[in-house]
């Protein structure tokens, strides 16, 4: 009994919000609606797969926020201060993220850093980083720049498709870019982590790490690379969002971290895994979204809204932990 | 001699695993008792049932004559059995100084009042530090003082409950010989004001300093006490060792070729060199005492540790791994000692834990195929008769015994080289034990096999040639047919009489 309450709980959860939203909020069930929960969590979502995967080895990632708003920012200024076109933004970007996660994983195995610490130094010195080039300011075509001159550059047609292009499917015009790139990521990171060897290490590595060591894994590269994927993928975040905003706005994406991390670890919870898993951090960030999204349409308050995710997020890990101890316990 | 505590038929079990079995010693007031034992012989556990963190199954405990059923580490205390832990850092807070050090547990003490007045402090810290004859600035954060001032304002500490019973868990492990002195020294002292000592150790060199009176437990039994001088530390060490032969009769291995050698290899600097050649079919263990170099030179096999001098050669090559990646793919496997540590994934399966180091021969571009992991997980599960439901179990449903032969068998799933197992039978019961060493002498025609055990007879059962270790050399090989058990004993205690072959 218990052994179904913990698998299928969180899921039976999701499936009573869900009809619950449908019959009590009007214009909550159908297509629309199911896109714009969807598109509400696709960045976060990302950002929480990457968050993912450096849970699986054992770590931690607190910049992925901060990586993701760098992204946006290192979009915007190579469009619109060096005119660059969209693909060496989004190369710059990629770039930056995997770099910043090779950082934060030689912070961590090489000096020893601990991870939580490691990533928050990451994350102060990034927020403070994005900052400097523009003093502060947000980026938009017109701006002054710091020596007098004015931004000429514009976001080019092509990288506003990225966060604004809206598939057909079943209605015209229907799923935007993100969400795609979150569904098409999330199978590929839901793939990688259950499905082939490295993923198989990764976890082995975060059950216990000097085993996977004396088994011939090479632990030091695993945790980089999996620090590095958090990375990119936070990266990938934060050029969706420059591609919706259209502007290098420098107060978005304060919640990206949080939502992420919470999405993350509400995935423990779904289907009974009580580790992180890809599967488990879609659901989670889905979760969230339907919530919110429901909640919104029967006129809760915008202010509720973080009350909610933290109460979710409690009940996800209660259900994680103290069951599945329990059941350990009876054995 | 007035005995301050008595041990009477304690017997403990943890599962199907009994670690001690009607164990009944006495600690008299005013002595030193040396308790020895290898590794699993139940010395911690005993040790646990008396500071109160174990209650026994059966069997009763006296103090003073009176009964003594500890509620806990601190109802132990508060009676007056203050136990002082291997690792010195459970016993002093780095971050303070030496005067807080000693009076921890007064601080702590909820009836001691909020603020702490420095002055009395380190009047009173001063005063329990020249009790105990220690020559030392309390001022001094904790921090700058070396191990053995460390380990001695552990030991003060402890005195300052005035205890009637002391237990030293291997306080000398991390001690160089001088500290060890000032040590014992200390000891000394204590044992003049008539506190009863259990002092835990291997070192014959510590036991034959210290020791009143010598225990040797085995098995979870006393497996012989002596207390008559001039002790008889070799009886003791035999004794805690054990010479029983087992009835486990060896076939003649085939030796082929030489696979590997070692060529003075020094594991540490200045230690003379160790030449070694494992052949083809054949098994050689290497025993010796904790300490004696054997989890180093395991390591260096491995990739794990850089060798201080001399050279290893693999089938002829010179083979200077660079980490256990580059080991296994060179053909040299390594099943590490302590599994709960180095071995078992706790979040994984039977399957996911037995294929760990392969799970390249079971993916194809890296996707794993899993029916394959389970044919050959299930085929060693049948092998060497893993008791199970089935190949899916998780790893921690099974008993220790059948976890051993889950990491055994991991390393037996592929053909290699040379196959290094250290403490293979480690915490496992006879019946394991047979299974182990079974399949590993089975399997052992198209490879070289080193065993790193500490006990003797484990070394007779499975090896053709023993190999003693003492302080980081070689101190004889042994034709293990032929082999003379008190010269063997001798050379693992550091005796003097082992010539070398």
């Amino acid at each position: 009994m218990t052994r179904i309450a913990i698998k299928y709980g969180f899921l039976a959860l999701l499936a009573g919000l869900l009809i619950y939203f449908s019959v009590f909020a009007d214009g909550f069930f159908g297509p629309r609606s199911a896109v714009f929960i969807f598109q509400s969590v696709a960045i976060t979502g990302i950002l929480a797969l990457g968050v993912t995967c450096t849970l699986v080895v054992d770590g931690f990632d607190l910049s992925i926020g901060s990586v993701a708003t760098s992204a946006l920012m290192l979009s915007s200024y190579s469009m619109v201060v060096l005119e660059q076109p969209a693909i060496v933004a989004v190369a710059l970007c990629l770039a930056m993220g995997a770099f910043v996660g090779l950082v934060n994983g030689l912070l961590i195995v090489k000096f020893k850093v601990p991870d939580l610490l490691a990533t928050l130094g990451m994350m102060f010195l990034l927020i403070g980083v994005q900052r400097i080039p523009t003093e502060g300011r947000s980026i938009s075509t017109g701006m002054t720049l710091p020596d007098g001159s004015t931004a000429e550059g514009t976001f080019s047609a092509a990288f506003l498709w990225l966060g604004r292009h809206r598939f057909d499917f079943v209605l015209p015009n229907l799923i935007p870019m993100p969400v795609v790139v979150f569904v098409v990521v999330g199978l590929l990171i839901w793939i990688f982590l259950s499905f082939t060897r490295h993923g198989r290490m990764m976890y082995a590595i975060g059950s216990n790490a000097r085993a996977a060591g004396l088994a011939g894994a090479n632990v030091e590269r695993y945790k980089v690379a999996a620090y590095m994927i958090s990375g990119v993928l936070a990266s990938i975040g934060g050029i969706l969002l420059a591609g919706r905003l259209g502007r290098g706005d420098i107060a978005s994406g304060n919640n990206l971290l949080l939502d992420a991390v919470a999405a993350a670890l509400i995935g423990f919870a779904v289907l009974g895994a009580a580790k992180p898993n890809a599967f488990g951090t879609a659901v989670g960030a889905l979760f969230v979204g339907i919530l919110l999204q429901g909640l919104t349409m029967m006129n809760a308050p915008y202010y509720t809204q973080d009350f909610v995710k933290g109460a979710v997020l409690v009940v996800a890990l209660v259900f994680t932990f103290a069951l599945s101890n329990r059941m350990k316990t009876k054995g | 001699m007035t005995s301050a505590c008595d041990i009477i038929g304690i017997s403990k079990s943890f599962g199907p695993n009994r670690v001690l079995r009607n164990i009944s010693l006495h600690l008299p007031a005013g002595q030193v008792t040396v308790l020895m034992g290898a590794n699993g012989a139940g010395k911690s556990t005993l040790v646990k049932v008396l500071s109160g963190v174990h209650k026994p199954d059966a069997g009763t405990l006296r103090l003073n004559g009176a009964p003594y059923a500890p509620d806990g580490p601190r109802d132990a205390i508060a009676q007056g059995v203050v136990t002082v832990h291997q690792s010195i850092a459970d016993g002093v807070v780095t971050g303070l100084d030496v005067a807080s050090n000693l009076l921890l547990d007064r601080l702590a003490d909820p009836g001691h009042g909020v603020f702490v007045r420095r002055a009395a402090l380190r009047r009173e810290a001063q005063e329990v530090a020249r009790l105990m004859g220690l020559d030392l600035d309390v001022t001094a954060p904790m921090a700058d003082l070396g191990l053995a001032d460390r380990q001695m304002i552990a030991i003060a500490r402890a005195m300052a409950k005035s205890p009637r019973v002391l237990i030293l868990d291997e306080p000398t492990s991390s001690l160089s010989a001088t500290e060890a002195e000032r040590l014992f020294a200390l000891i000394d002292r204590l044992r003049e004001t008539g506190v009863a000592i259990l002092y835990i150790s291997h070192r014959v060199s510590d036991i034959r300093r210290i020791a009143d009176r010598i225990v040797s437990m085995r098995d979870g039994q006393v497996s012989g006490t002596f207390d008559t001088a001039p002790l008889d530390y070799e009886g003791a060490v035999t004794a805690m060792l054990g010479h029983a032969m087992t009835d486990v009769s060896l076939s003649d291995a085939t030796r082929g070729a030489p696979v590997l050698e070692l060529r003075g290899l020094q594991l540490q600097p200045g230690a003379t060199g160790i030449d070694l050649t494992a052949h083809k079919g054949e098994i050689v263990a290497i025993t010796g005492l904790l300490g004696s170099g054997k989890t180093k030179l395991a390591g260096i096999l491995f990739g794990l540790f850089k060798s201080a001098g001399g050279e290893v050669r693999l089938d002829g090559a010179s083979y200077c791994p660079g980490g256990p990646g580059d080991a296994i793919a060179k053909g040299v496997h390594l099943c590490p000692k302590d599994r709960a540590d180095n071995a078992v994934v706790p979040s994984f399966d039977l399957t996911g834990n037995m294929t760990l180091p392969f799970l390249r021969r079971f993916s194809r571009l890296s996707f794993l195929r899993g029916r394959e992991q389970r044919r050959a997980t299930a085929g060693m599960i049948e092998t060497l008769g893993v008791v199970c439901q089935s190949e899916g179990d998780d790893i921690g449903s099974l008993s220790g015994g059948n976890q051993q032969k889950v990491m055994v068998a991991r390393w037996l799933l592929e053909p290699c080289r040379v196959l290094v197992l250290d403490e293979p039978f480690q915490g496992v019961d006879i019946k394991a034990r047979r299974d182990i060493g079974a399949h590993i002498r089975a399997t052992a025609a198209e490879r070289a096999t080193l065993v790193f055990v500490s006990e003797l007879d484990e070394a007779l059962e499975i090896a053709d040639r023993i190999v003693v270790l003492h302080e980081y050399e070689m101190a004889g090989v042994h034709d293990s047919r032929t082999a003379d058990l008190s010269a063997i004993i001798a050379q693992v205690s550091g005796g003097t009489t082992g010539a070398h072959p």
